[in-house]
């Protein structure tokens, strides 16, 4: 193990520029096929950038097996992971302060209120509710509207509470993962890590069910106006999340199994992953409290 | 740790080397600010006169927008990366950045993100022609449909200042010398270090904000549409979130350049080093209960008005503290005026101007009458040019015979400088009196009572184009030859980059130094 008295500098590399082609590809690829054009190119990219991954993860874990970091580079990708945790909270942020903004201030002036209240010269006949199961554009313009609200909302206390107890009971068995790995009991840890990926993949299951009910029996889409604008993009993102966080626990998961990876005091790799785990959790918490509850 | 530097261009591909990686960013800054800059001139050529001459309104409208995104994301934003790559582990005594695969994916992708963006003019439709700010509904409902590589150009160059910012944090937080404690860094790491805070928090945001858009110019969402309940004015708002910050993103790194350079050539300690720290600090903290300062004309209860103007205000007394301490710095000192110093006591001036400018702009009812008009470009640009770009200028003259071993051409750089100043104030002065005058921002053509002034920003314009030539050829000459620098390059200066060779070693600090 190296000391404090050296760095490690790691040889150049090969892996940022692959990694910055495969970048390069995903975006422009999505913007050409959003725009019309083939998704080769975004295909092309999201697999040469998973690739790319693969082998850099590969690297990392290959120079730690090898002894080559040091305590200070450890520290380093502590310090990595939980500034990157920090700057997904802040995207996270920002949708919840768009969902608070529409709520406070921008539906009651549409609806006549307050400071700004004359917008509703714009839209007569709309009246400030929320959930918003009349748009502006339906009350004003009734038959010929072009956006009109959902028909139904989710009902909290139905597919949503059981997320609620499946993500959080989650967010329990992964620390009874992580205490097992510390005891260096590696059967209980693949056991709890499992049940883990398990609840995760059930989570993500009942997610599904509840956006297929959304659309084809609620009217309740992406295009139902703010309603389903918001509630999509906080619960689409948090989905999309949440099924970040389960690939990387079921790949922490496969790298115990069959590699023997982890060590009873070195395994940051399964740590930084259920961090997010834990932060995919807490966002969960906000969501149903703001999203479902204080949104029905 | 014996490996150099690779002969070749893999060296650059390839590189983990903190210097390589700063040198990029640097030039590929440079290369960015005369492709901004070409921009500048095309729409400062247009203005010469009133009426149409040389484009047409559409393209006016790209070339202000681009000049823009080009200038704050390509310019500005990976000069100081740059230079922190360069000199925050030289001057924490470390051996190189915290991460360095990861930061050479943080440069990489800039040049790929900066492509998409310029291939934009090519395509059907132009390129983005809604101002930099890219308010909605200009940029959902009326954009080009270059507009969706617009977006995602935007979260390449998100991702490359998130990945940056984290690294740099990383490497202050845990690659100091031991004896270098927080209270002992010199002030361009302390200001570095707030400056990745604020990127961590916002840069998310922006990408936040532009997906929004995407969603709602493709995917039929409602968030800045009113007929689906939505507001356009949510756009400004998260917008400007983003945006206040950062713009301290902008100008913290120039106060740690300055108050590098200011006590070297004063031959004086700086002024009041921890009341600097927490003026920088507070400034940082500031930067997020303000942003609504960009929106006073477009409706808010008059609270909001209220609360927005006095915290706006109220950055004035932090940014007051660092002027005062600069100044205190040169006070009474043994002051000499090579380039750098020039560019720095350029700096506190201008600076101070623009900060002016800036407190009569915080005035919400007086803000009413200053809104959209030359007079917020002119203080902007007061910000910027003499804040940001003279400060990356300076820094550059400074630490450019550590990095290359030669002395730079003294009389050229002085001609820069001189150039440079009197052609920024001559563009951007007159901008105050159009402002004041009503004339609008953004618009091609303009009434004839403005044609004097606007003659004469013009030809300013072009004059400080033609300055950047003199630093390109200067800089160049330099790093092919010229007169040996000493080890300490200039009169006894502060801090551990001057205790290595010139030019500094590949590798810097395979063992860490002993800092007092």
């Amino acid at each position: 193990m190296a000391s404090e008295s050296t760095y490690y500098v790691p040889e150049q590399s090969r892996l940022p520029i692959f990694a910055t082609i495969g970048m390069f590809l995903t975006a422009f690829g999505a913007a050409n096929w959003i725009n019309g054009g083939s998704a080769y190119i975004f295909f092309a990219g999201a697999l040469a950038m998973a690739t790319v991954l693969w082998f850099w993860f590969a690297a990392v874990i290959r120079e730690n097996m090898a002894g080559l970091n040091s305590d200070q580079l450890k520290r380093s990708y502590v310090w990595g992971m939980g500034w990157f945790i920090f700057s997904e909270v802040m995207f996270f942020a920002a949708f919840f302060g768009a969902l608070y903004y529409i709520r406070t201030f921008a539906l009651p002036w549409l609806g006549g209120e307050g400071d700004r209240g004359s917008s509703n010269m714009l839209w007569q006949g709309f009246e400030h509710t929320w959930p918003l199961m009349v748009t502006p554009d339906a009350a004003a313009h009734g038959d010929a509207a072009k956006v009109v609200g959902p028909r139904d909302i989710i009902d909290p206390w139905h597919l949503p509470l059981l997320n609620t107890v499946l993500l959080l009971a989650s967010s329990v068995t992964v620390h009874f993962a992580h205490v097992f790995l510390k005891k260096n009991k590696r059967t209980a840890f693949n056991a709890w890590l499992a049940i883990t990926v398990v609840l995760g993949a059930a989570f993500l299951f009942f997610q599904v069910e509840e956006y297929l009910e959304a659309y084809q029996h609620l009217g309740l889409t992406l295009e139902s106006g703010i309603y389903g604008t918001t509630f999509f993009m906080l619960t689409g993102f948090h989905g999309a999340h949440v099924t970040l966080g389960t690939i990387m626990l079921l790949v922490m998961l496969l790298r115990s199994v069959i590699a023997h990876h982890f060590k009873p005091d070195d395994h940051f790799g399964f740590e930084a992953a259920s961090w997010y785990w834990h932060f995919v959790d807490v966002v969960w918490v906000g969501l149903f409290i703001f999203v479902y509850v204080l949104g029905s | 740790m014996a490996h150099g530097p690779q002969p070749g261009f893999k060296r650059w591909l390839y590189t983990t080397n903190h210097k390589d990686i700063g040198s990029m960013y640097l030039w590929f800054s440079f290369a960015m600010f005369l492709l901004g800059g070409c921009m500048a001139l095309v729409i400062r050529a247009e203005l010469f006169e009133p009426g149409l001459q040389i484009v047409q309104p559409e393209f006016f409208n790209q070339m202000t927008t681009m000049h823009g995104l080009i200038m704050v994301f390509g310019a500005v934003m990976p000069a100081f990366v740059g230079l922190a790559n360069w000199m925050i582990p030289m001057m924490i005594g470390a051996p190189d950045m915290a991460l360095p695969r990861m930061n050479n994916w943080s440069f990489w992708i800039l040049p790929f993100a900066f492509a998409m963006l310029a291939s934009t003019l090519f395509m059907e439709g132009g390129a983005p022609n809604f101002g930099w700010t890219f308010y909605a509904p200009l940029s959902t409902e009326y954009a080009p449909p270059s507009v969706t590589f617009f977006i995602f150009s935007i979260h390449i160059m998100g991702a490359s200042s998130i990945m940056g910012a984290i690294n740099i944090i990383a490497t202050i937080l845990n690659m100091r010398a031991p004896g270098m404690t927080l209270m002992k860094m010199p002030l361009f790491v302390w200001t570095w270090l707030i400056t990745a805070y604020l990127l961590i928090a916002v840069m998310p945001v922006l990408a936040g904000v532009v997906t929004m858009m995407l969603m709602d110019i493709h995917f039929g969402t409602s968030f800045f549409s009113a007929a689906g309940g939505g507001d356009p004015v949510l756009f400004q708002h998260v917008f400007w979130f983003f945006g206040h910050p950062e713009v301290y993103i902008m100008i913290l790194p120039a106060f740690g350049i300055v108050s590098a350079i200011i006590p070297t050539f004063a031959r004086k300690p700086l002024f009041g080093y921890s009341s600097m720290v927490y003026a920088t600090a507070s400034i940082a903290f500031l930067s997020f209960i303000v942003w609504a300062h960009h929106m006073f004309t477009v409706g808010m209860p008059i609270a909001g008005e209220l609360f927005f103007m006095y915290a706006t205000m109220l950055i004035a007394v932090p940014t007051g503290v660092k002027v005062f301490n600069w100044i205190s710095t040169m006070f009474r000192g043994s002051m000499t005026f090579e380039t750098p110093m020039l560019f720095s006591v350029a700096f506190v001036i201008l600076f101070t101007l623009g900060g002016f400018s800036g407190l009569m702009l915080a005035i919400a009812p007086a803000d009413f009458q200053y809104h959209d008009t030359y007079f917020v470009v002119a203080h902007f640009h007061y910000v910027l040019v003499p804040g940001a770009i003279f400060s990356i200028t300076a820094g550059v003259y400074y630490w450019l015979p550590k990095w290359t071993g030669n002395m730079y051409n003294e009389t050229m750089g002085k001609v820069h400088f001189w150039l440079a100043f009197i052609g920024l104030n001559v563009t951007f002065f007159p901008m105050h009196f159009v402002g004041l005058a009503g004339m609008p921002r953004r618009i091609p053509d303009y009434a004839l009572q403005f044609a004097d002034f606007n003659q004469i920003a013009s030809m300013g314009a072009f004059l400080f184009g033609a300055a950047q030539i003199v630093f390109l050829f200067n800089v160049v000459r330099t790093v092919r030859g010229g007169r040996k620098a000493s080890d300490e390059v200039w009169d006894n200066p502060q801090g551990l980059e001057w205790t290595v060779p010139s030019p500094a070693p590949y590798h810097t600090f395979s063992t860490p130094p002993a800092v007092r």
